[in-house]
């Protein structure tokens, strides 16, 4: 109970920082900030958030019914491939797009060269951040409207058509609106995504909260206006997790009817060749050309760029994924067994806070988490200096606490969701049964929990380990001086333009992503039978 | 093995009372039935043996020890009571060996191997010794977790709703061969369940339970026979109630005729109002009470029926439209509307006083 209080404080800090800044107000940067920066902030966070909102949604739901309720060539492929492009961050994305269509890219040379074609649309636009973005995250809709289409699309449907509806007019009829908390919930996650994003955003130039709040940090020197401009950031944040806990709750009411076996639509040829034609497109954009381009780009400049340093990248990397993932699971499983201990209500509450970090984009906690720690070592600096002649100037500030604390509130709830409901899967009466059989508490644990919870708490690290690897805003803000992760490296070159030396640790950082893909959808597969 | 012995145990959760007063004795190495409708206490009361539950009065005794007494209760893992959970509970990351030798500590390999191998065989699973859980059919599960219970020769197994969780023709297989299985290892063994055919094929003591309280604890046969109230009456097998009137005290009248016999209620028919009152009562009548006779002046109308293969259930609407039951012979079949001749064949009287 003790620890989930303090987890849950963990995720309250930084709100309540970010928010308090509002008491030093400097004056000057406050006015510059709401004359020039803000309008712009806001109007193209919307844009970004409506457009993304469009494309994922339209992307992740047509894929979805697709795959999950037609039959076309290539179907059982996409049905797992088209999630691929989760394991490539947006940002790689971004810059492998820019470097491929921009102006001086190959695509426009080639146009312009061979066919005196100019005048295409620039790739660095508010269009272009919303067709990356998309293609980036339209995985997180697809996967949660697939199940709910292959779950209780079914049965609906069939009643549908036993009253007399056609089989599309049954899904927009009956099968969207079904899904639609789903839907909802899926989209809510890919706008999460999109208000935390910093890479892509700083790729494109597009000016967004988290970028702001970077630049505040890095050109301004003004904490303050950082933590301004994150307050302002939660604020959004928190309008997405509103609706995304309210689609949750909408899931388990409407959640009827069991798992049928589905009868897929047969299309004719001519539209299951368009299905596929569909489909594979979506896959090449958002993750077969992406990938190759990376690789052509690694062939070229490895010789001369993989050296010494990238040792250390990579060490710095698994190292800092490492320690993060193995502090996330821990807490998770004690939260975990702390609700299953007293499942009381006061509780549940503190699990779901603790995990609500997740919300909170990167650049917020690094923000929310940096102030109070400065503070707090200045505090011990003063009083080393006073009581012990303490010469210094950094205690924990210049350390990896801040870093992995704002790791742990930020994929709490990546670690948690799978080592809870590994938990709940396990029924109260084993428990019993262990104990009728002469097990005390302790045996409990390593002799029949532990063992159960295998597969969760290796999806748990692995799904923790990855995101940890990817993260750029925290690993930017708050690693220690020369702590240069592969993500950073990746940061350092895009923000030079020099794509190709930014495409190896990509590369690395992708191939590490595909990893949890495969585990979740071999475990998909494996609980079905 | 041992006695297990409940006296007057009350549970409570917040202000609702769970159990209330439970008393019952379980003699050493016979089979208990807990029979009563969902809700009635009868899980909780197998919870607080087992010491998943603190009672807050009396006491839970096995085997002449105080396992349970208010504020104190021997944990579980230290009663030796064996529990067949109704989801079987079983563990998914061992294999059928690894689940019946879970609960044996303490011996030599050898020993315990000799043990897993002599349960195996006993309920019959010495082929899916490597097997796991998921590998098995229900009944098989059912018969490991069985297994597992007896395996360190618990002084008690308690068995919650064990079958109801498979198809009627197997529950009907397998319990008699678990009643096999319990005498062979002469454990003592107490069996929570809301049907009754289970608790008649399994049990030497049925305890009937309604809200918390044991109705009556007594032989399947005198739980049928005799009845000590109205719902053990209306809940264990067929039957209904008709009016009637104590004539003296071995004759009471009732619609179909007198039935002579012991009358199980006292009464005075001297005169007096009160007194005459106290001899309004209703007579319990089984369907195998009501026999057919086509000579029989009595007739009633079938308002229903029944087939049952061998014989026909009809319900009968008799003159003053009271209804009655009646097993008839499948040859005797008769169209719903009709009327056919019956007559009385009562072994005992059973009779609750009206109020």
């Amino acid at each position: 109970m003790l620890l989930a209080l303090a987890v849950a404080v963990l995720v309250l800090v930084p709100v309540v920082v970010t928010f308090s800044s509002f008491a030093h107000v400097e004056g000057d940067i406050l006015a510059h900030l709401t004359e020039f920066v803000l309008p712009e902030l806001v109007a193209n966070t919307l844009w970004l958030v409506v457009g993304v909102a469009v494309g994922v949604t339209v992307l992740g739901v047509s894929l979805a019914w697709l795959v999950a309720m037609c039959d076309f060539p290539g179907r059982r492929l996409f049905d797992w491939a088209l999630l691929l492009p989760l394991a490539l961050p947006a940002y790689v994305t971004a810059f492998v797009a820019i470097g491929l269509l921009d102006f001086t890219g190959p695509l426009q040379t080639w146009l312009r060269e061979g066919w005196g074609i100019t005048g295409l649309p620039e790739i660095r636009s508010r269009g272009g951040v919303v067709l990356v973005m998309s293609l980036a995250l339209y995985p997180y809709v697809y996967l949660i409207a697939k199940n709910a289409f292959a779950t209780q699309g079914a049965i609906a449907l069939e009643a549908a058509q036993s009253l007399g509806l056609s089989r599309t007019r049954g899904f927009f009829r009956v099968a969207l609106p079904m899904a639609r908390p789903w839907i909802a919930a899926g989209l809510m996650l890919a706008l999460m995504e999109t208000l935390a994003d910093f890479g892509t955003m700083a790729i494109f130039n597009y000016d967004t909260f988290t970028t702001a709040i970077y630049k505040a940090w890095y050109s301004l020197f003004s904490l303050p206006a950082a933590a301004q401009l994150a307050s302002i950031l939660i604020l959004f944040v928190l309008v997405a997790v509103v609706f995304e806990q309210r689609s949750r709750m909408q899931m388990r009411y409407s959640a009827v009817g069991r798992n049928a076996a589905t009868r897929r639509i047969r299309l004719s040829p001519g539209r299951a060749a368009l299905a596929f034609l569909y489909a594979a497109i979506v896959l090449a954009v958002a993750f077969l050309i992406p990938i190759v381009q990376l690789a052509l780009w690694t062939r070229e400049i490895w010789a001369t760029d993989l050296d010494a340093r990238y040792w250390s990248f990579t060490w710095h990397s698994l190292l800092l994924s490492g320690l993060g993932a193995l502090l996330v699971v821990a807490v998770s499983l004690l939260l975990a067994y702390a609700g299953r201990l007293r499942p009381a209500n006061a509780m549940l509450w503190t699990q779901r806070l603790a995990t609500l970090g997740y919300a909170f984009p990167g650049a917020v906690l690094a923000v929310g988490l940096y102030i109070p720690v400065a503070a707090l070592d200045n505090w011990l600096i003063d009083s080393g200096r006073a009581w012990f002649g303490f010469e210094g100037t950094e205690v924990l500030k210049g350390t990896l606490l801040v870093m992995l604390a704002a790791y742990l509130v930020r994929f709490l709830a990546v670690g948690f969701g799978p080592i809870d409901s590994g938990l709940q899967r396990i029924t109260r009466s084993v428990d019993e049964a262990a104990r009728n059989l002469g097990l005390g508490p302790g045996g409990l644990l390593a002799r029949v929990h532990l063992p159960m919870l295998r597969a969760s708490l290796l999806t748990a690290a692995t799904l923790t380990f990855v995101d940890i690897m990817k993260e750029m805003p925290i690993t930017l803000m708050t690693r220690p001086f020369g702590w240069d992760t592969l993500a950073v490296r990746v940061f350092e070159m895009t923000s030079e333009g020099e794509w190709e030396r930014a495409a190896l640790p990509s590369l690395a950082i992708v191939v590490a992503g595909i990893i949890p893909i495969i585990l979740l959808t071999w475990r998909g597969s494996r609980d079905a039978h | 093995m041992a006695e297990l012995v409940l006296d007057s145990v009350s549970q409570s959760y917040g202000r609702r009372q769970i159990i209330a007063d439970l008393s019952f004795t379980l003699p050493e190495g016979t089979i208990g039935c807990l029979l009563g409708p969902s809700g009635c206490g009868k899980t909780t009361a197998l919870r607080c043996i087992s010491g998943f539950e603190a009672i807050q009065s009396g006491e839970i005794r096995i085997g002449g020890e105080i396992v349970s007494r208010p504020g104190w209760m021997l944990p579980a893992e230290k009663r030796r009571v064996g529990m067949v959970f109704q989801d079987y509970a079983l563990f998914p990351h061992l294999t059928v060996t690894g689940n019946v030798g879970f609960g044996l500590r303490g011996e030599s390999r050898a020993t315990q191997q000799a043990r897993i191998e002599e349960l195996l065989d006993l309920v019959g699973l010495s082929g899916q010794a490597g097997q796991y859980p998921h590998q098995l059919s229900g009944g098989q599960q059912q018969r490991v977790a069985l297994a597992r219970a007896l395996a360190p020769r618990p002084r008690l197994i308690l068995m919650d709703e064990p079958f109801s969780n498979l198809d009627v023709e197997l529950r009907e297989r397998l319990s008699l061969e678990v009643r096999d299985i319990l005498r062979r290892e002469a454990t003592t063994a107490l069996i929570v369940t809301h049907d009754q055919h289970e608790a008649f094929a399994l049990a030497d003591w049925v305890g009937v339970m309604h809200e918390g309280r044991i109705q009556q604890w007594a032989t399947p046969y005198d739980l049928y026979h005799e009845p000590a109230n109205r719902f053990v009456a209306d809940f264990v097998g067929q039957g209904t109630l008709l009016t009637g009137e104590v004539i003296n005290d071995h004759q009471v009248e009732i619609e179909l005729g007198v039935l002579n016999g012991h009358i199980p209620v006292e009464c005075d028919a001297s005169g007096c109002d009160e007194c005459v009152r106290s001899c309004h009562v209703d007579v319990l009548l089984r369907p195998d009470d009501i026999v057919h006779d086509d000579d029989s002046l009595l007739l009633a109308e079938v308002e229903n029926k029944a087939f049952r293969g061998a014989e026909f259930l009809y319900t009968l609407k008799l003159p003053s439209g009271q209804r009655a039951l009646s097993l008839v012979p499948s040859h005797h079949n008769h169209a719903i509307g009709e009327k056919i001749g019956i007559k009385l064949a009562v072994d005992h009287v059973v009779a609750f006083r009206r109020d």
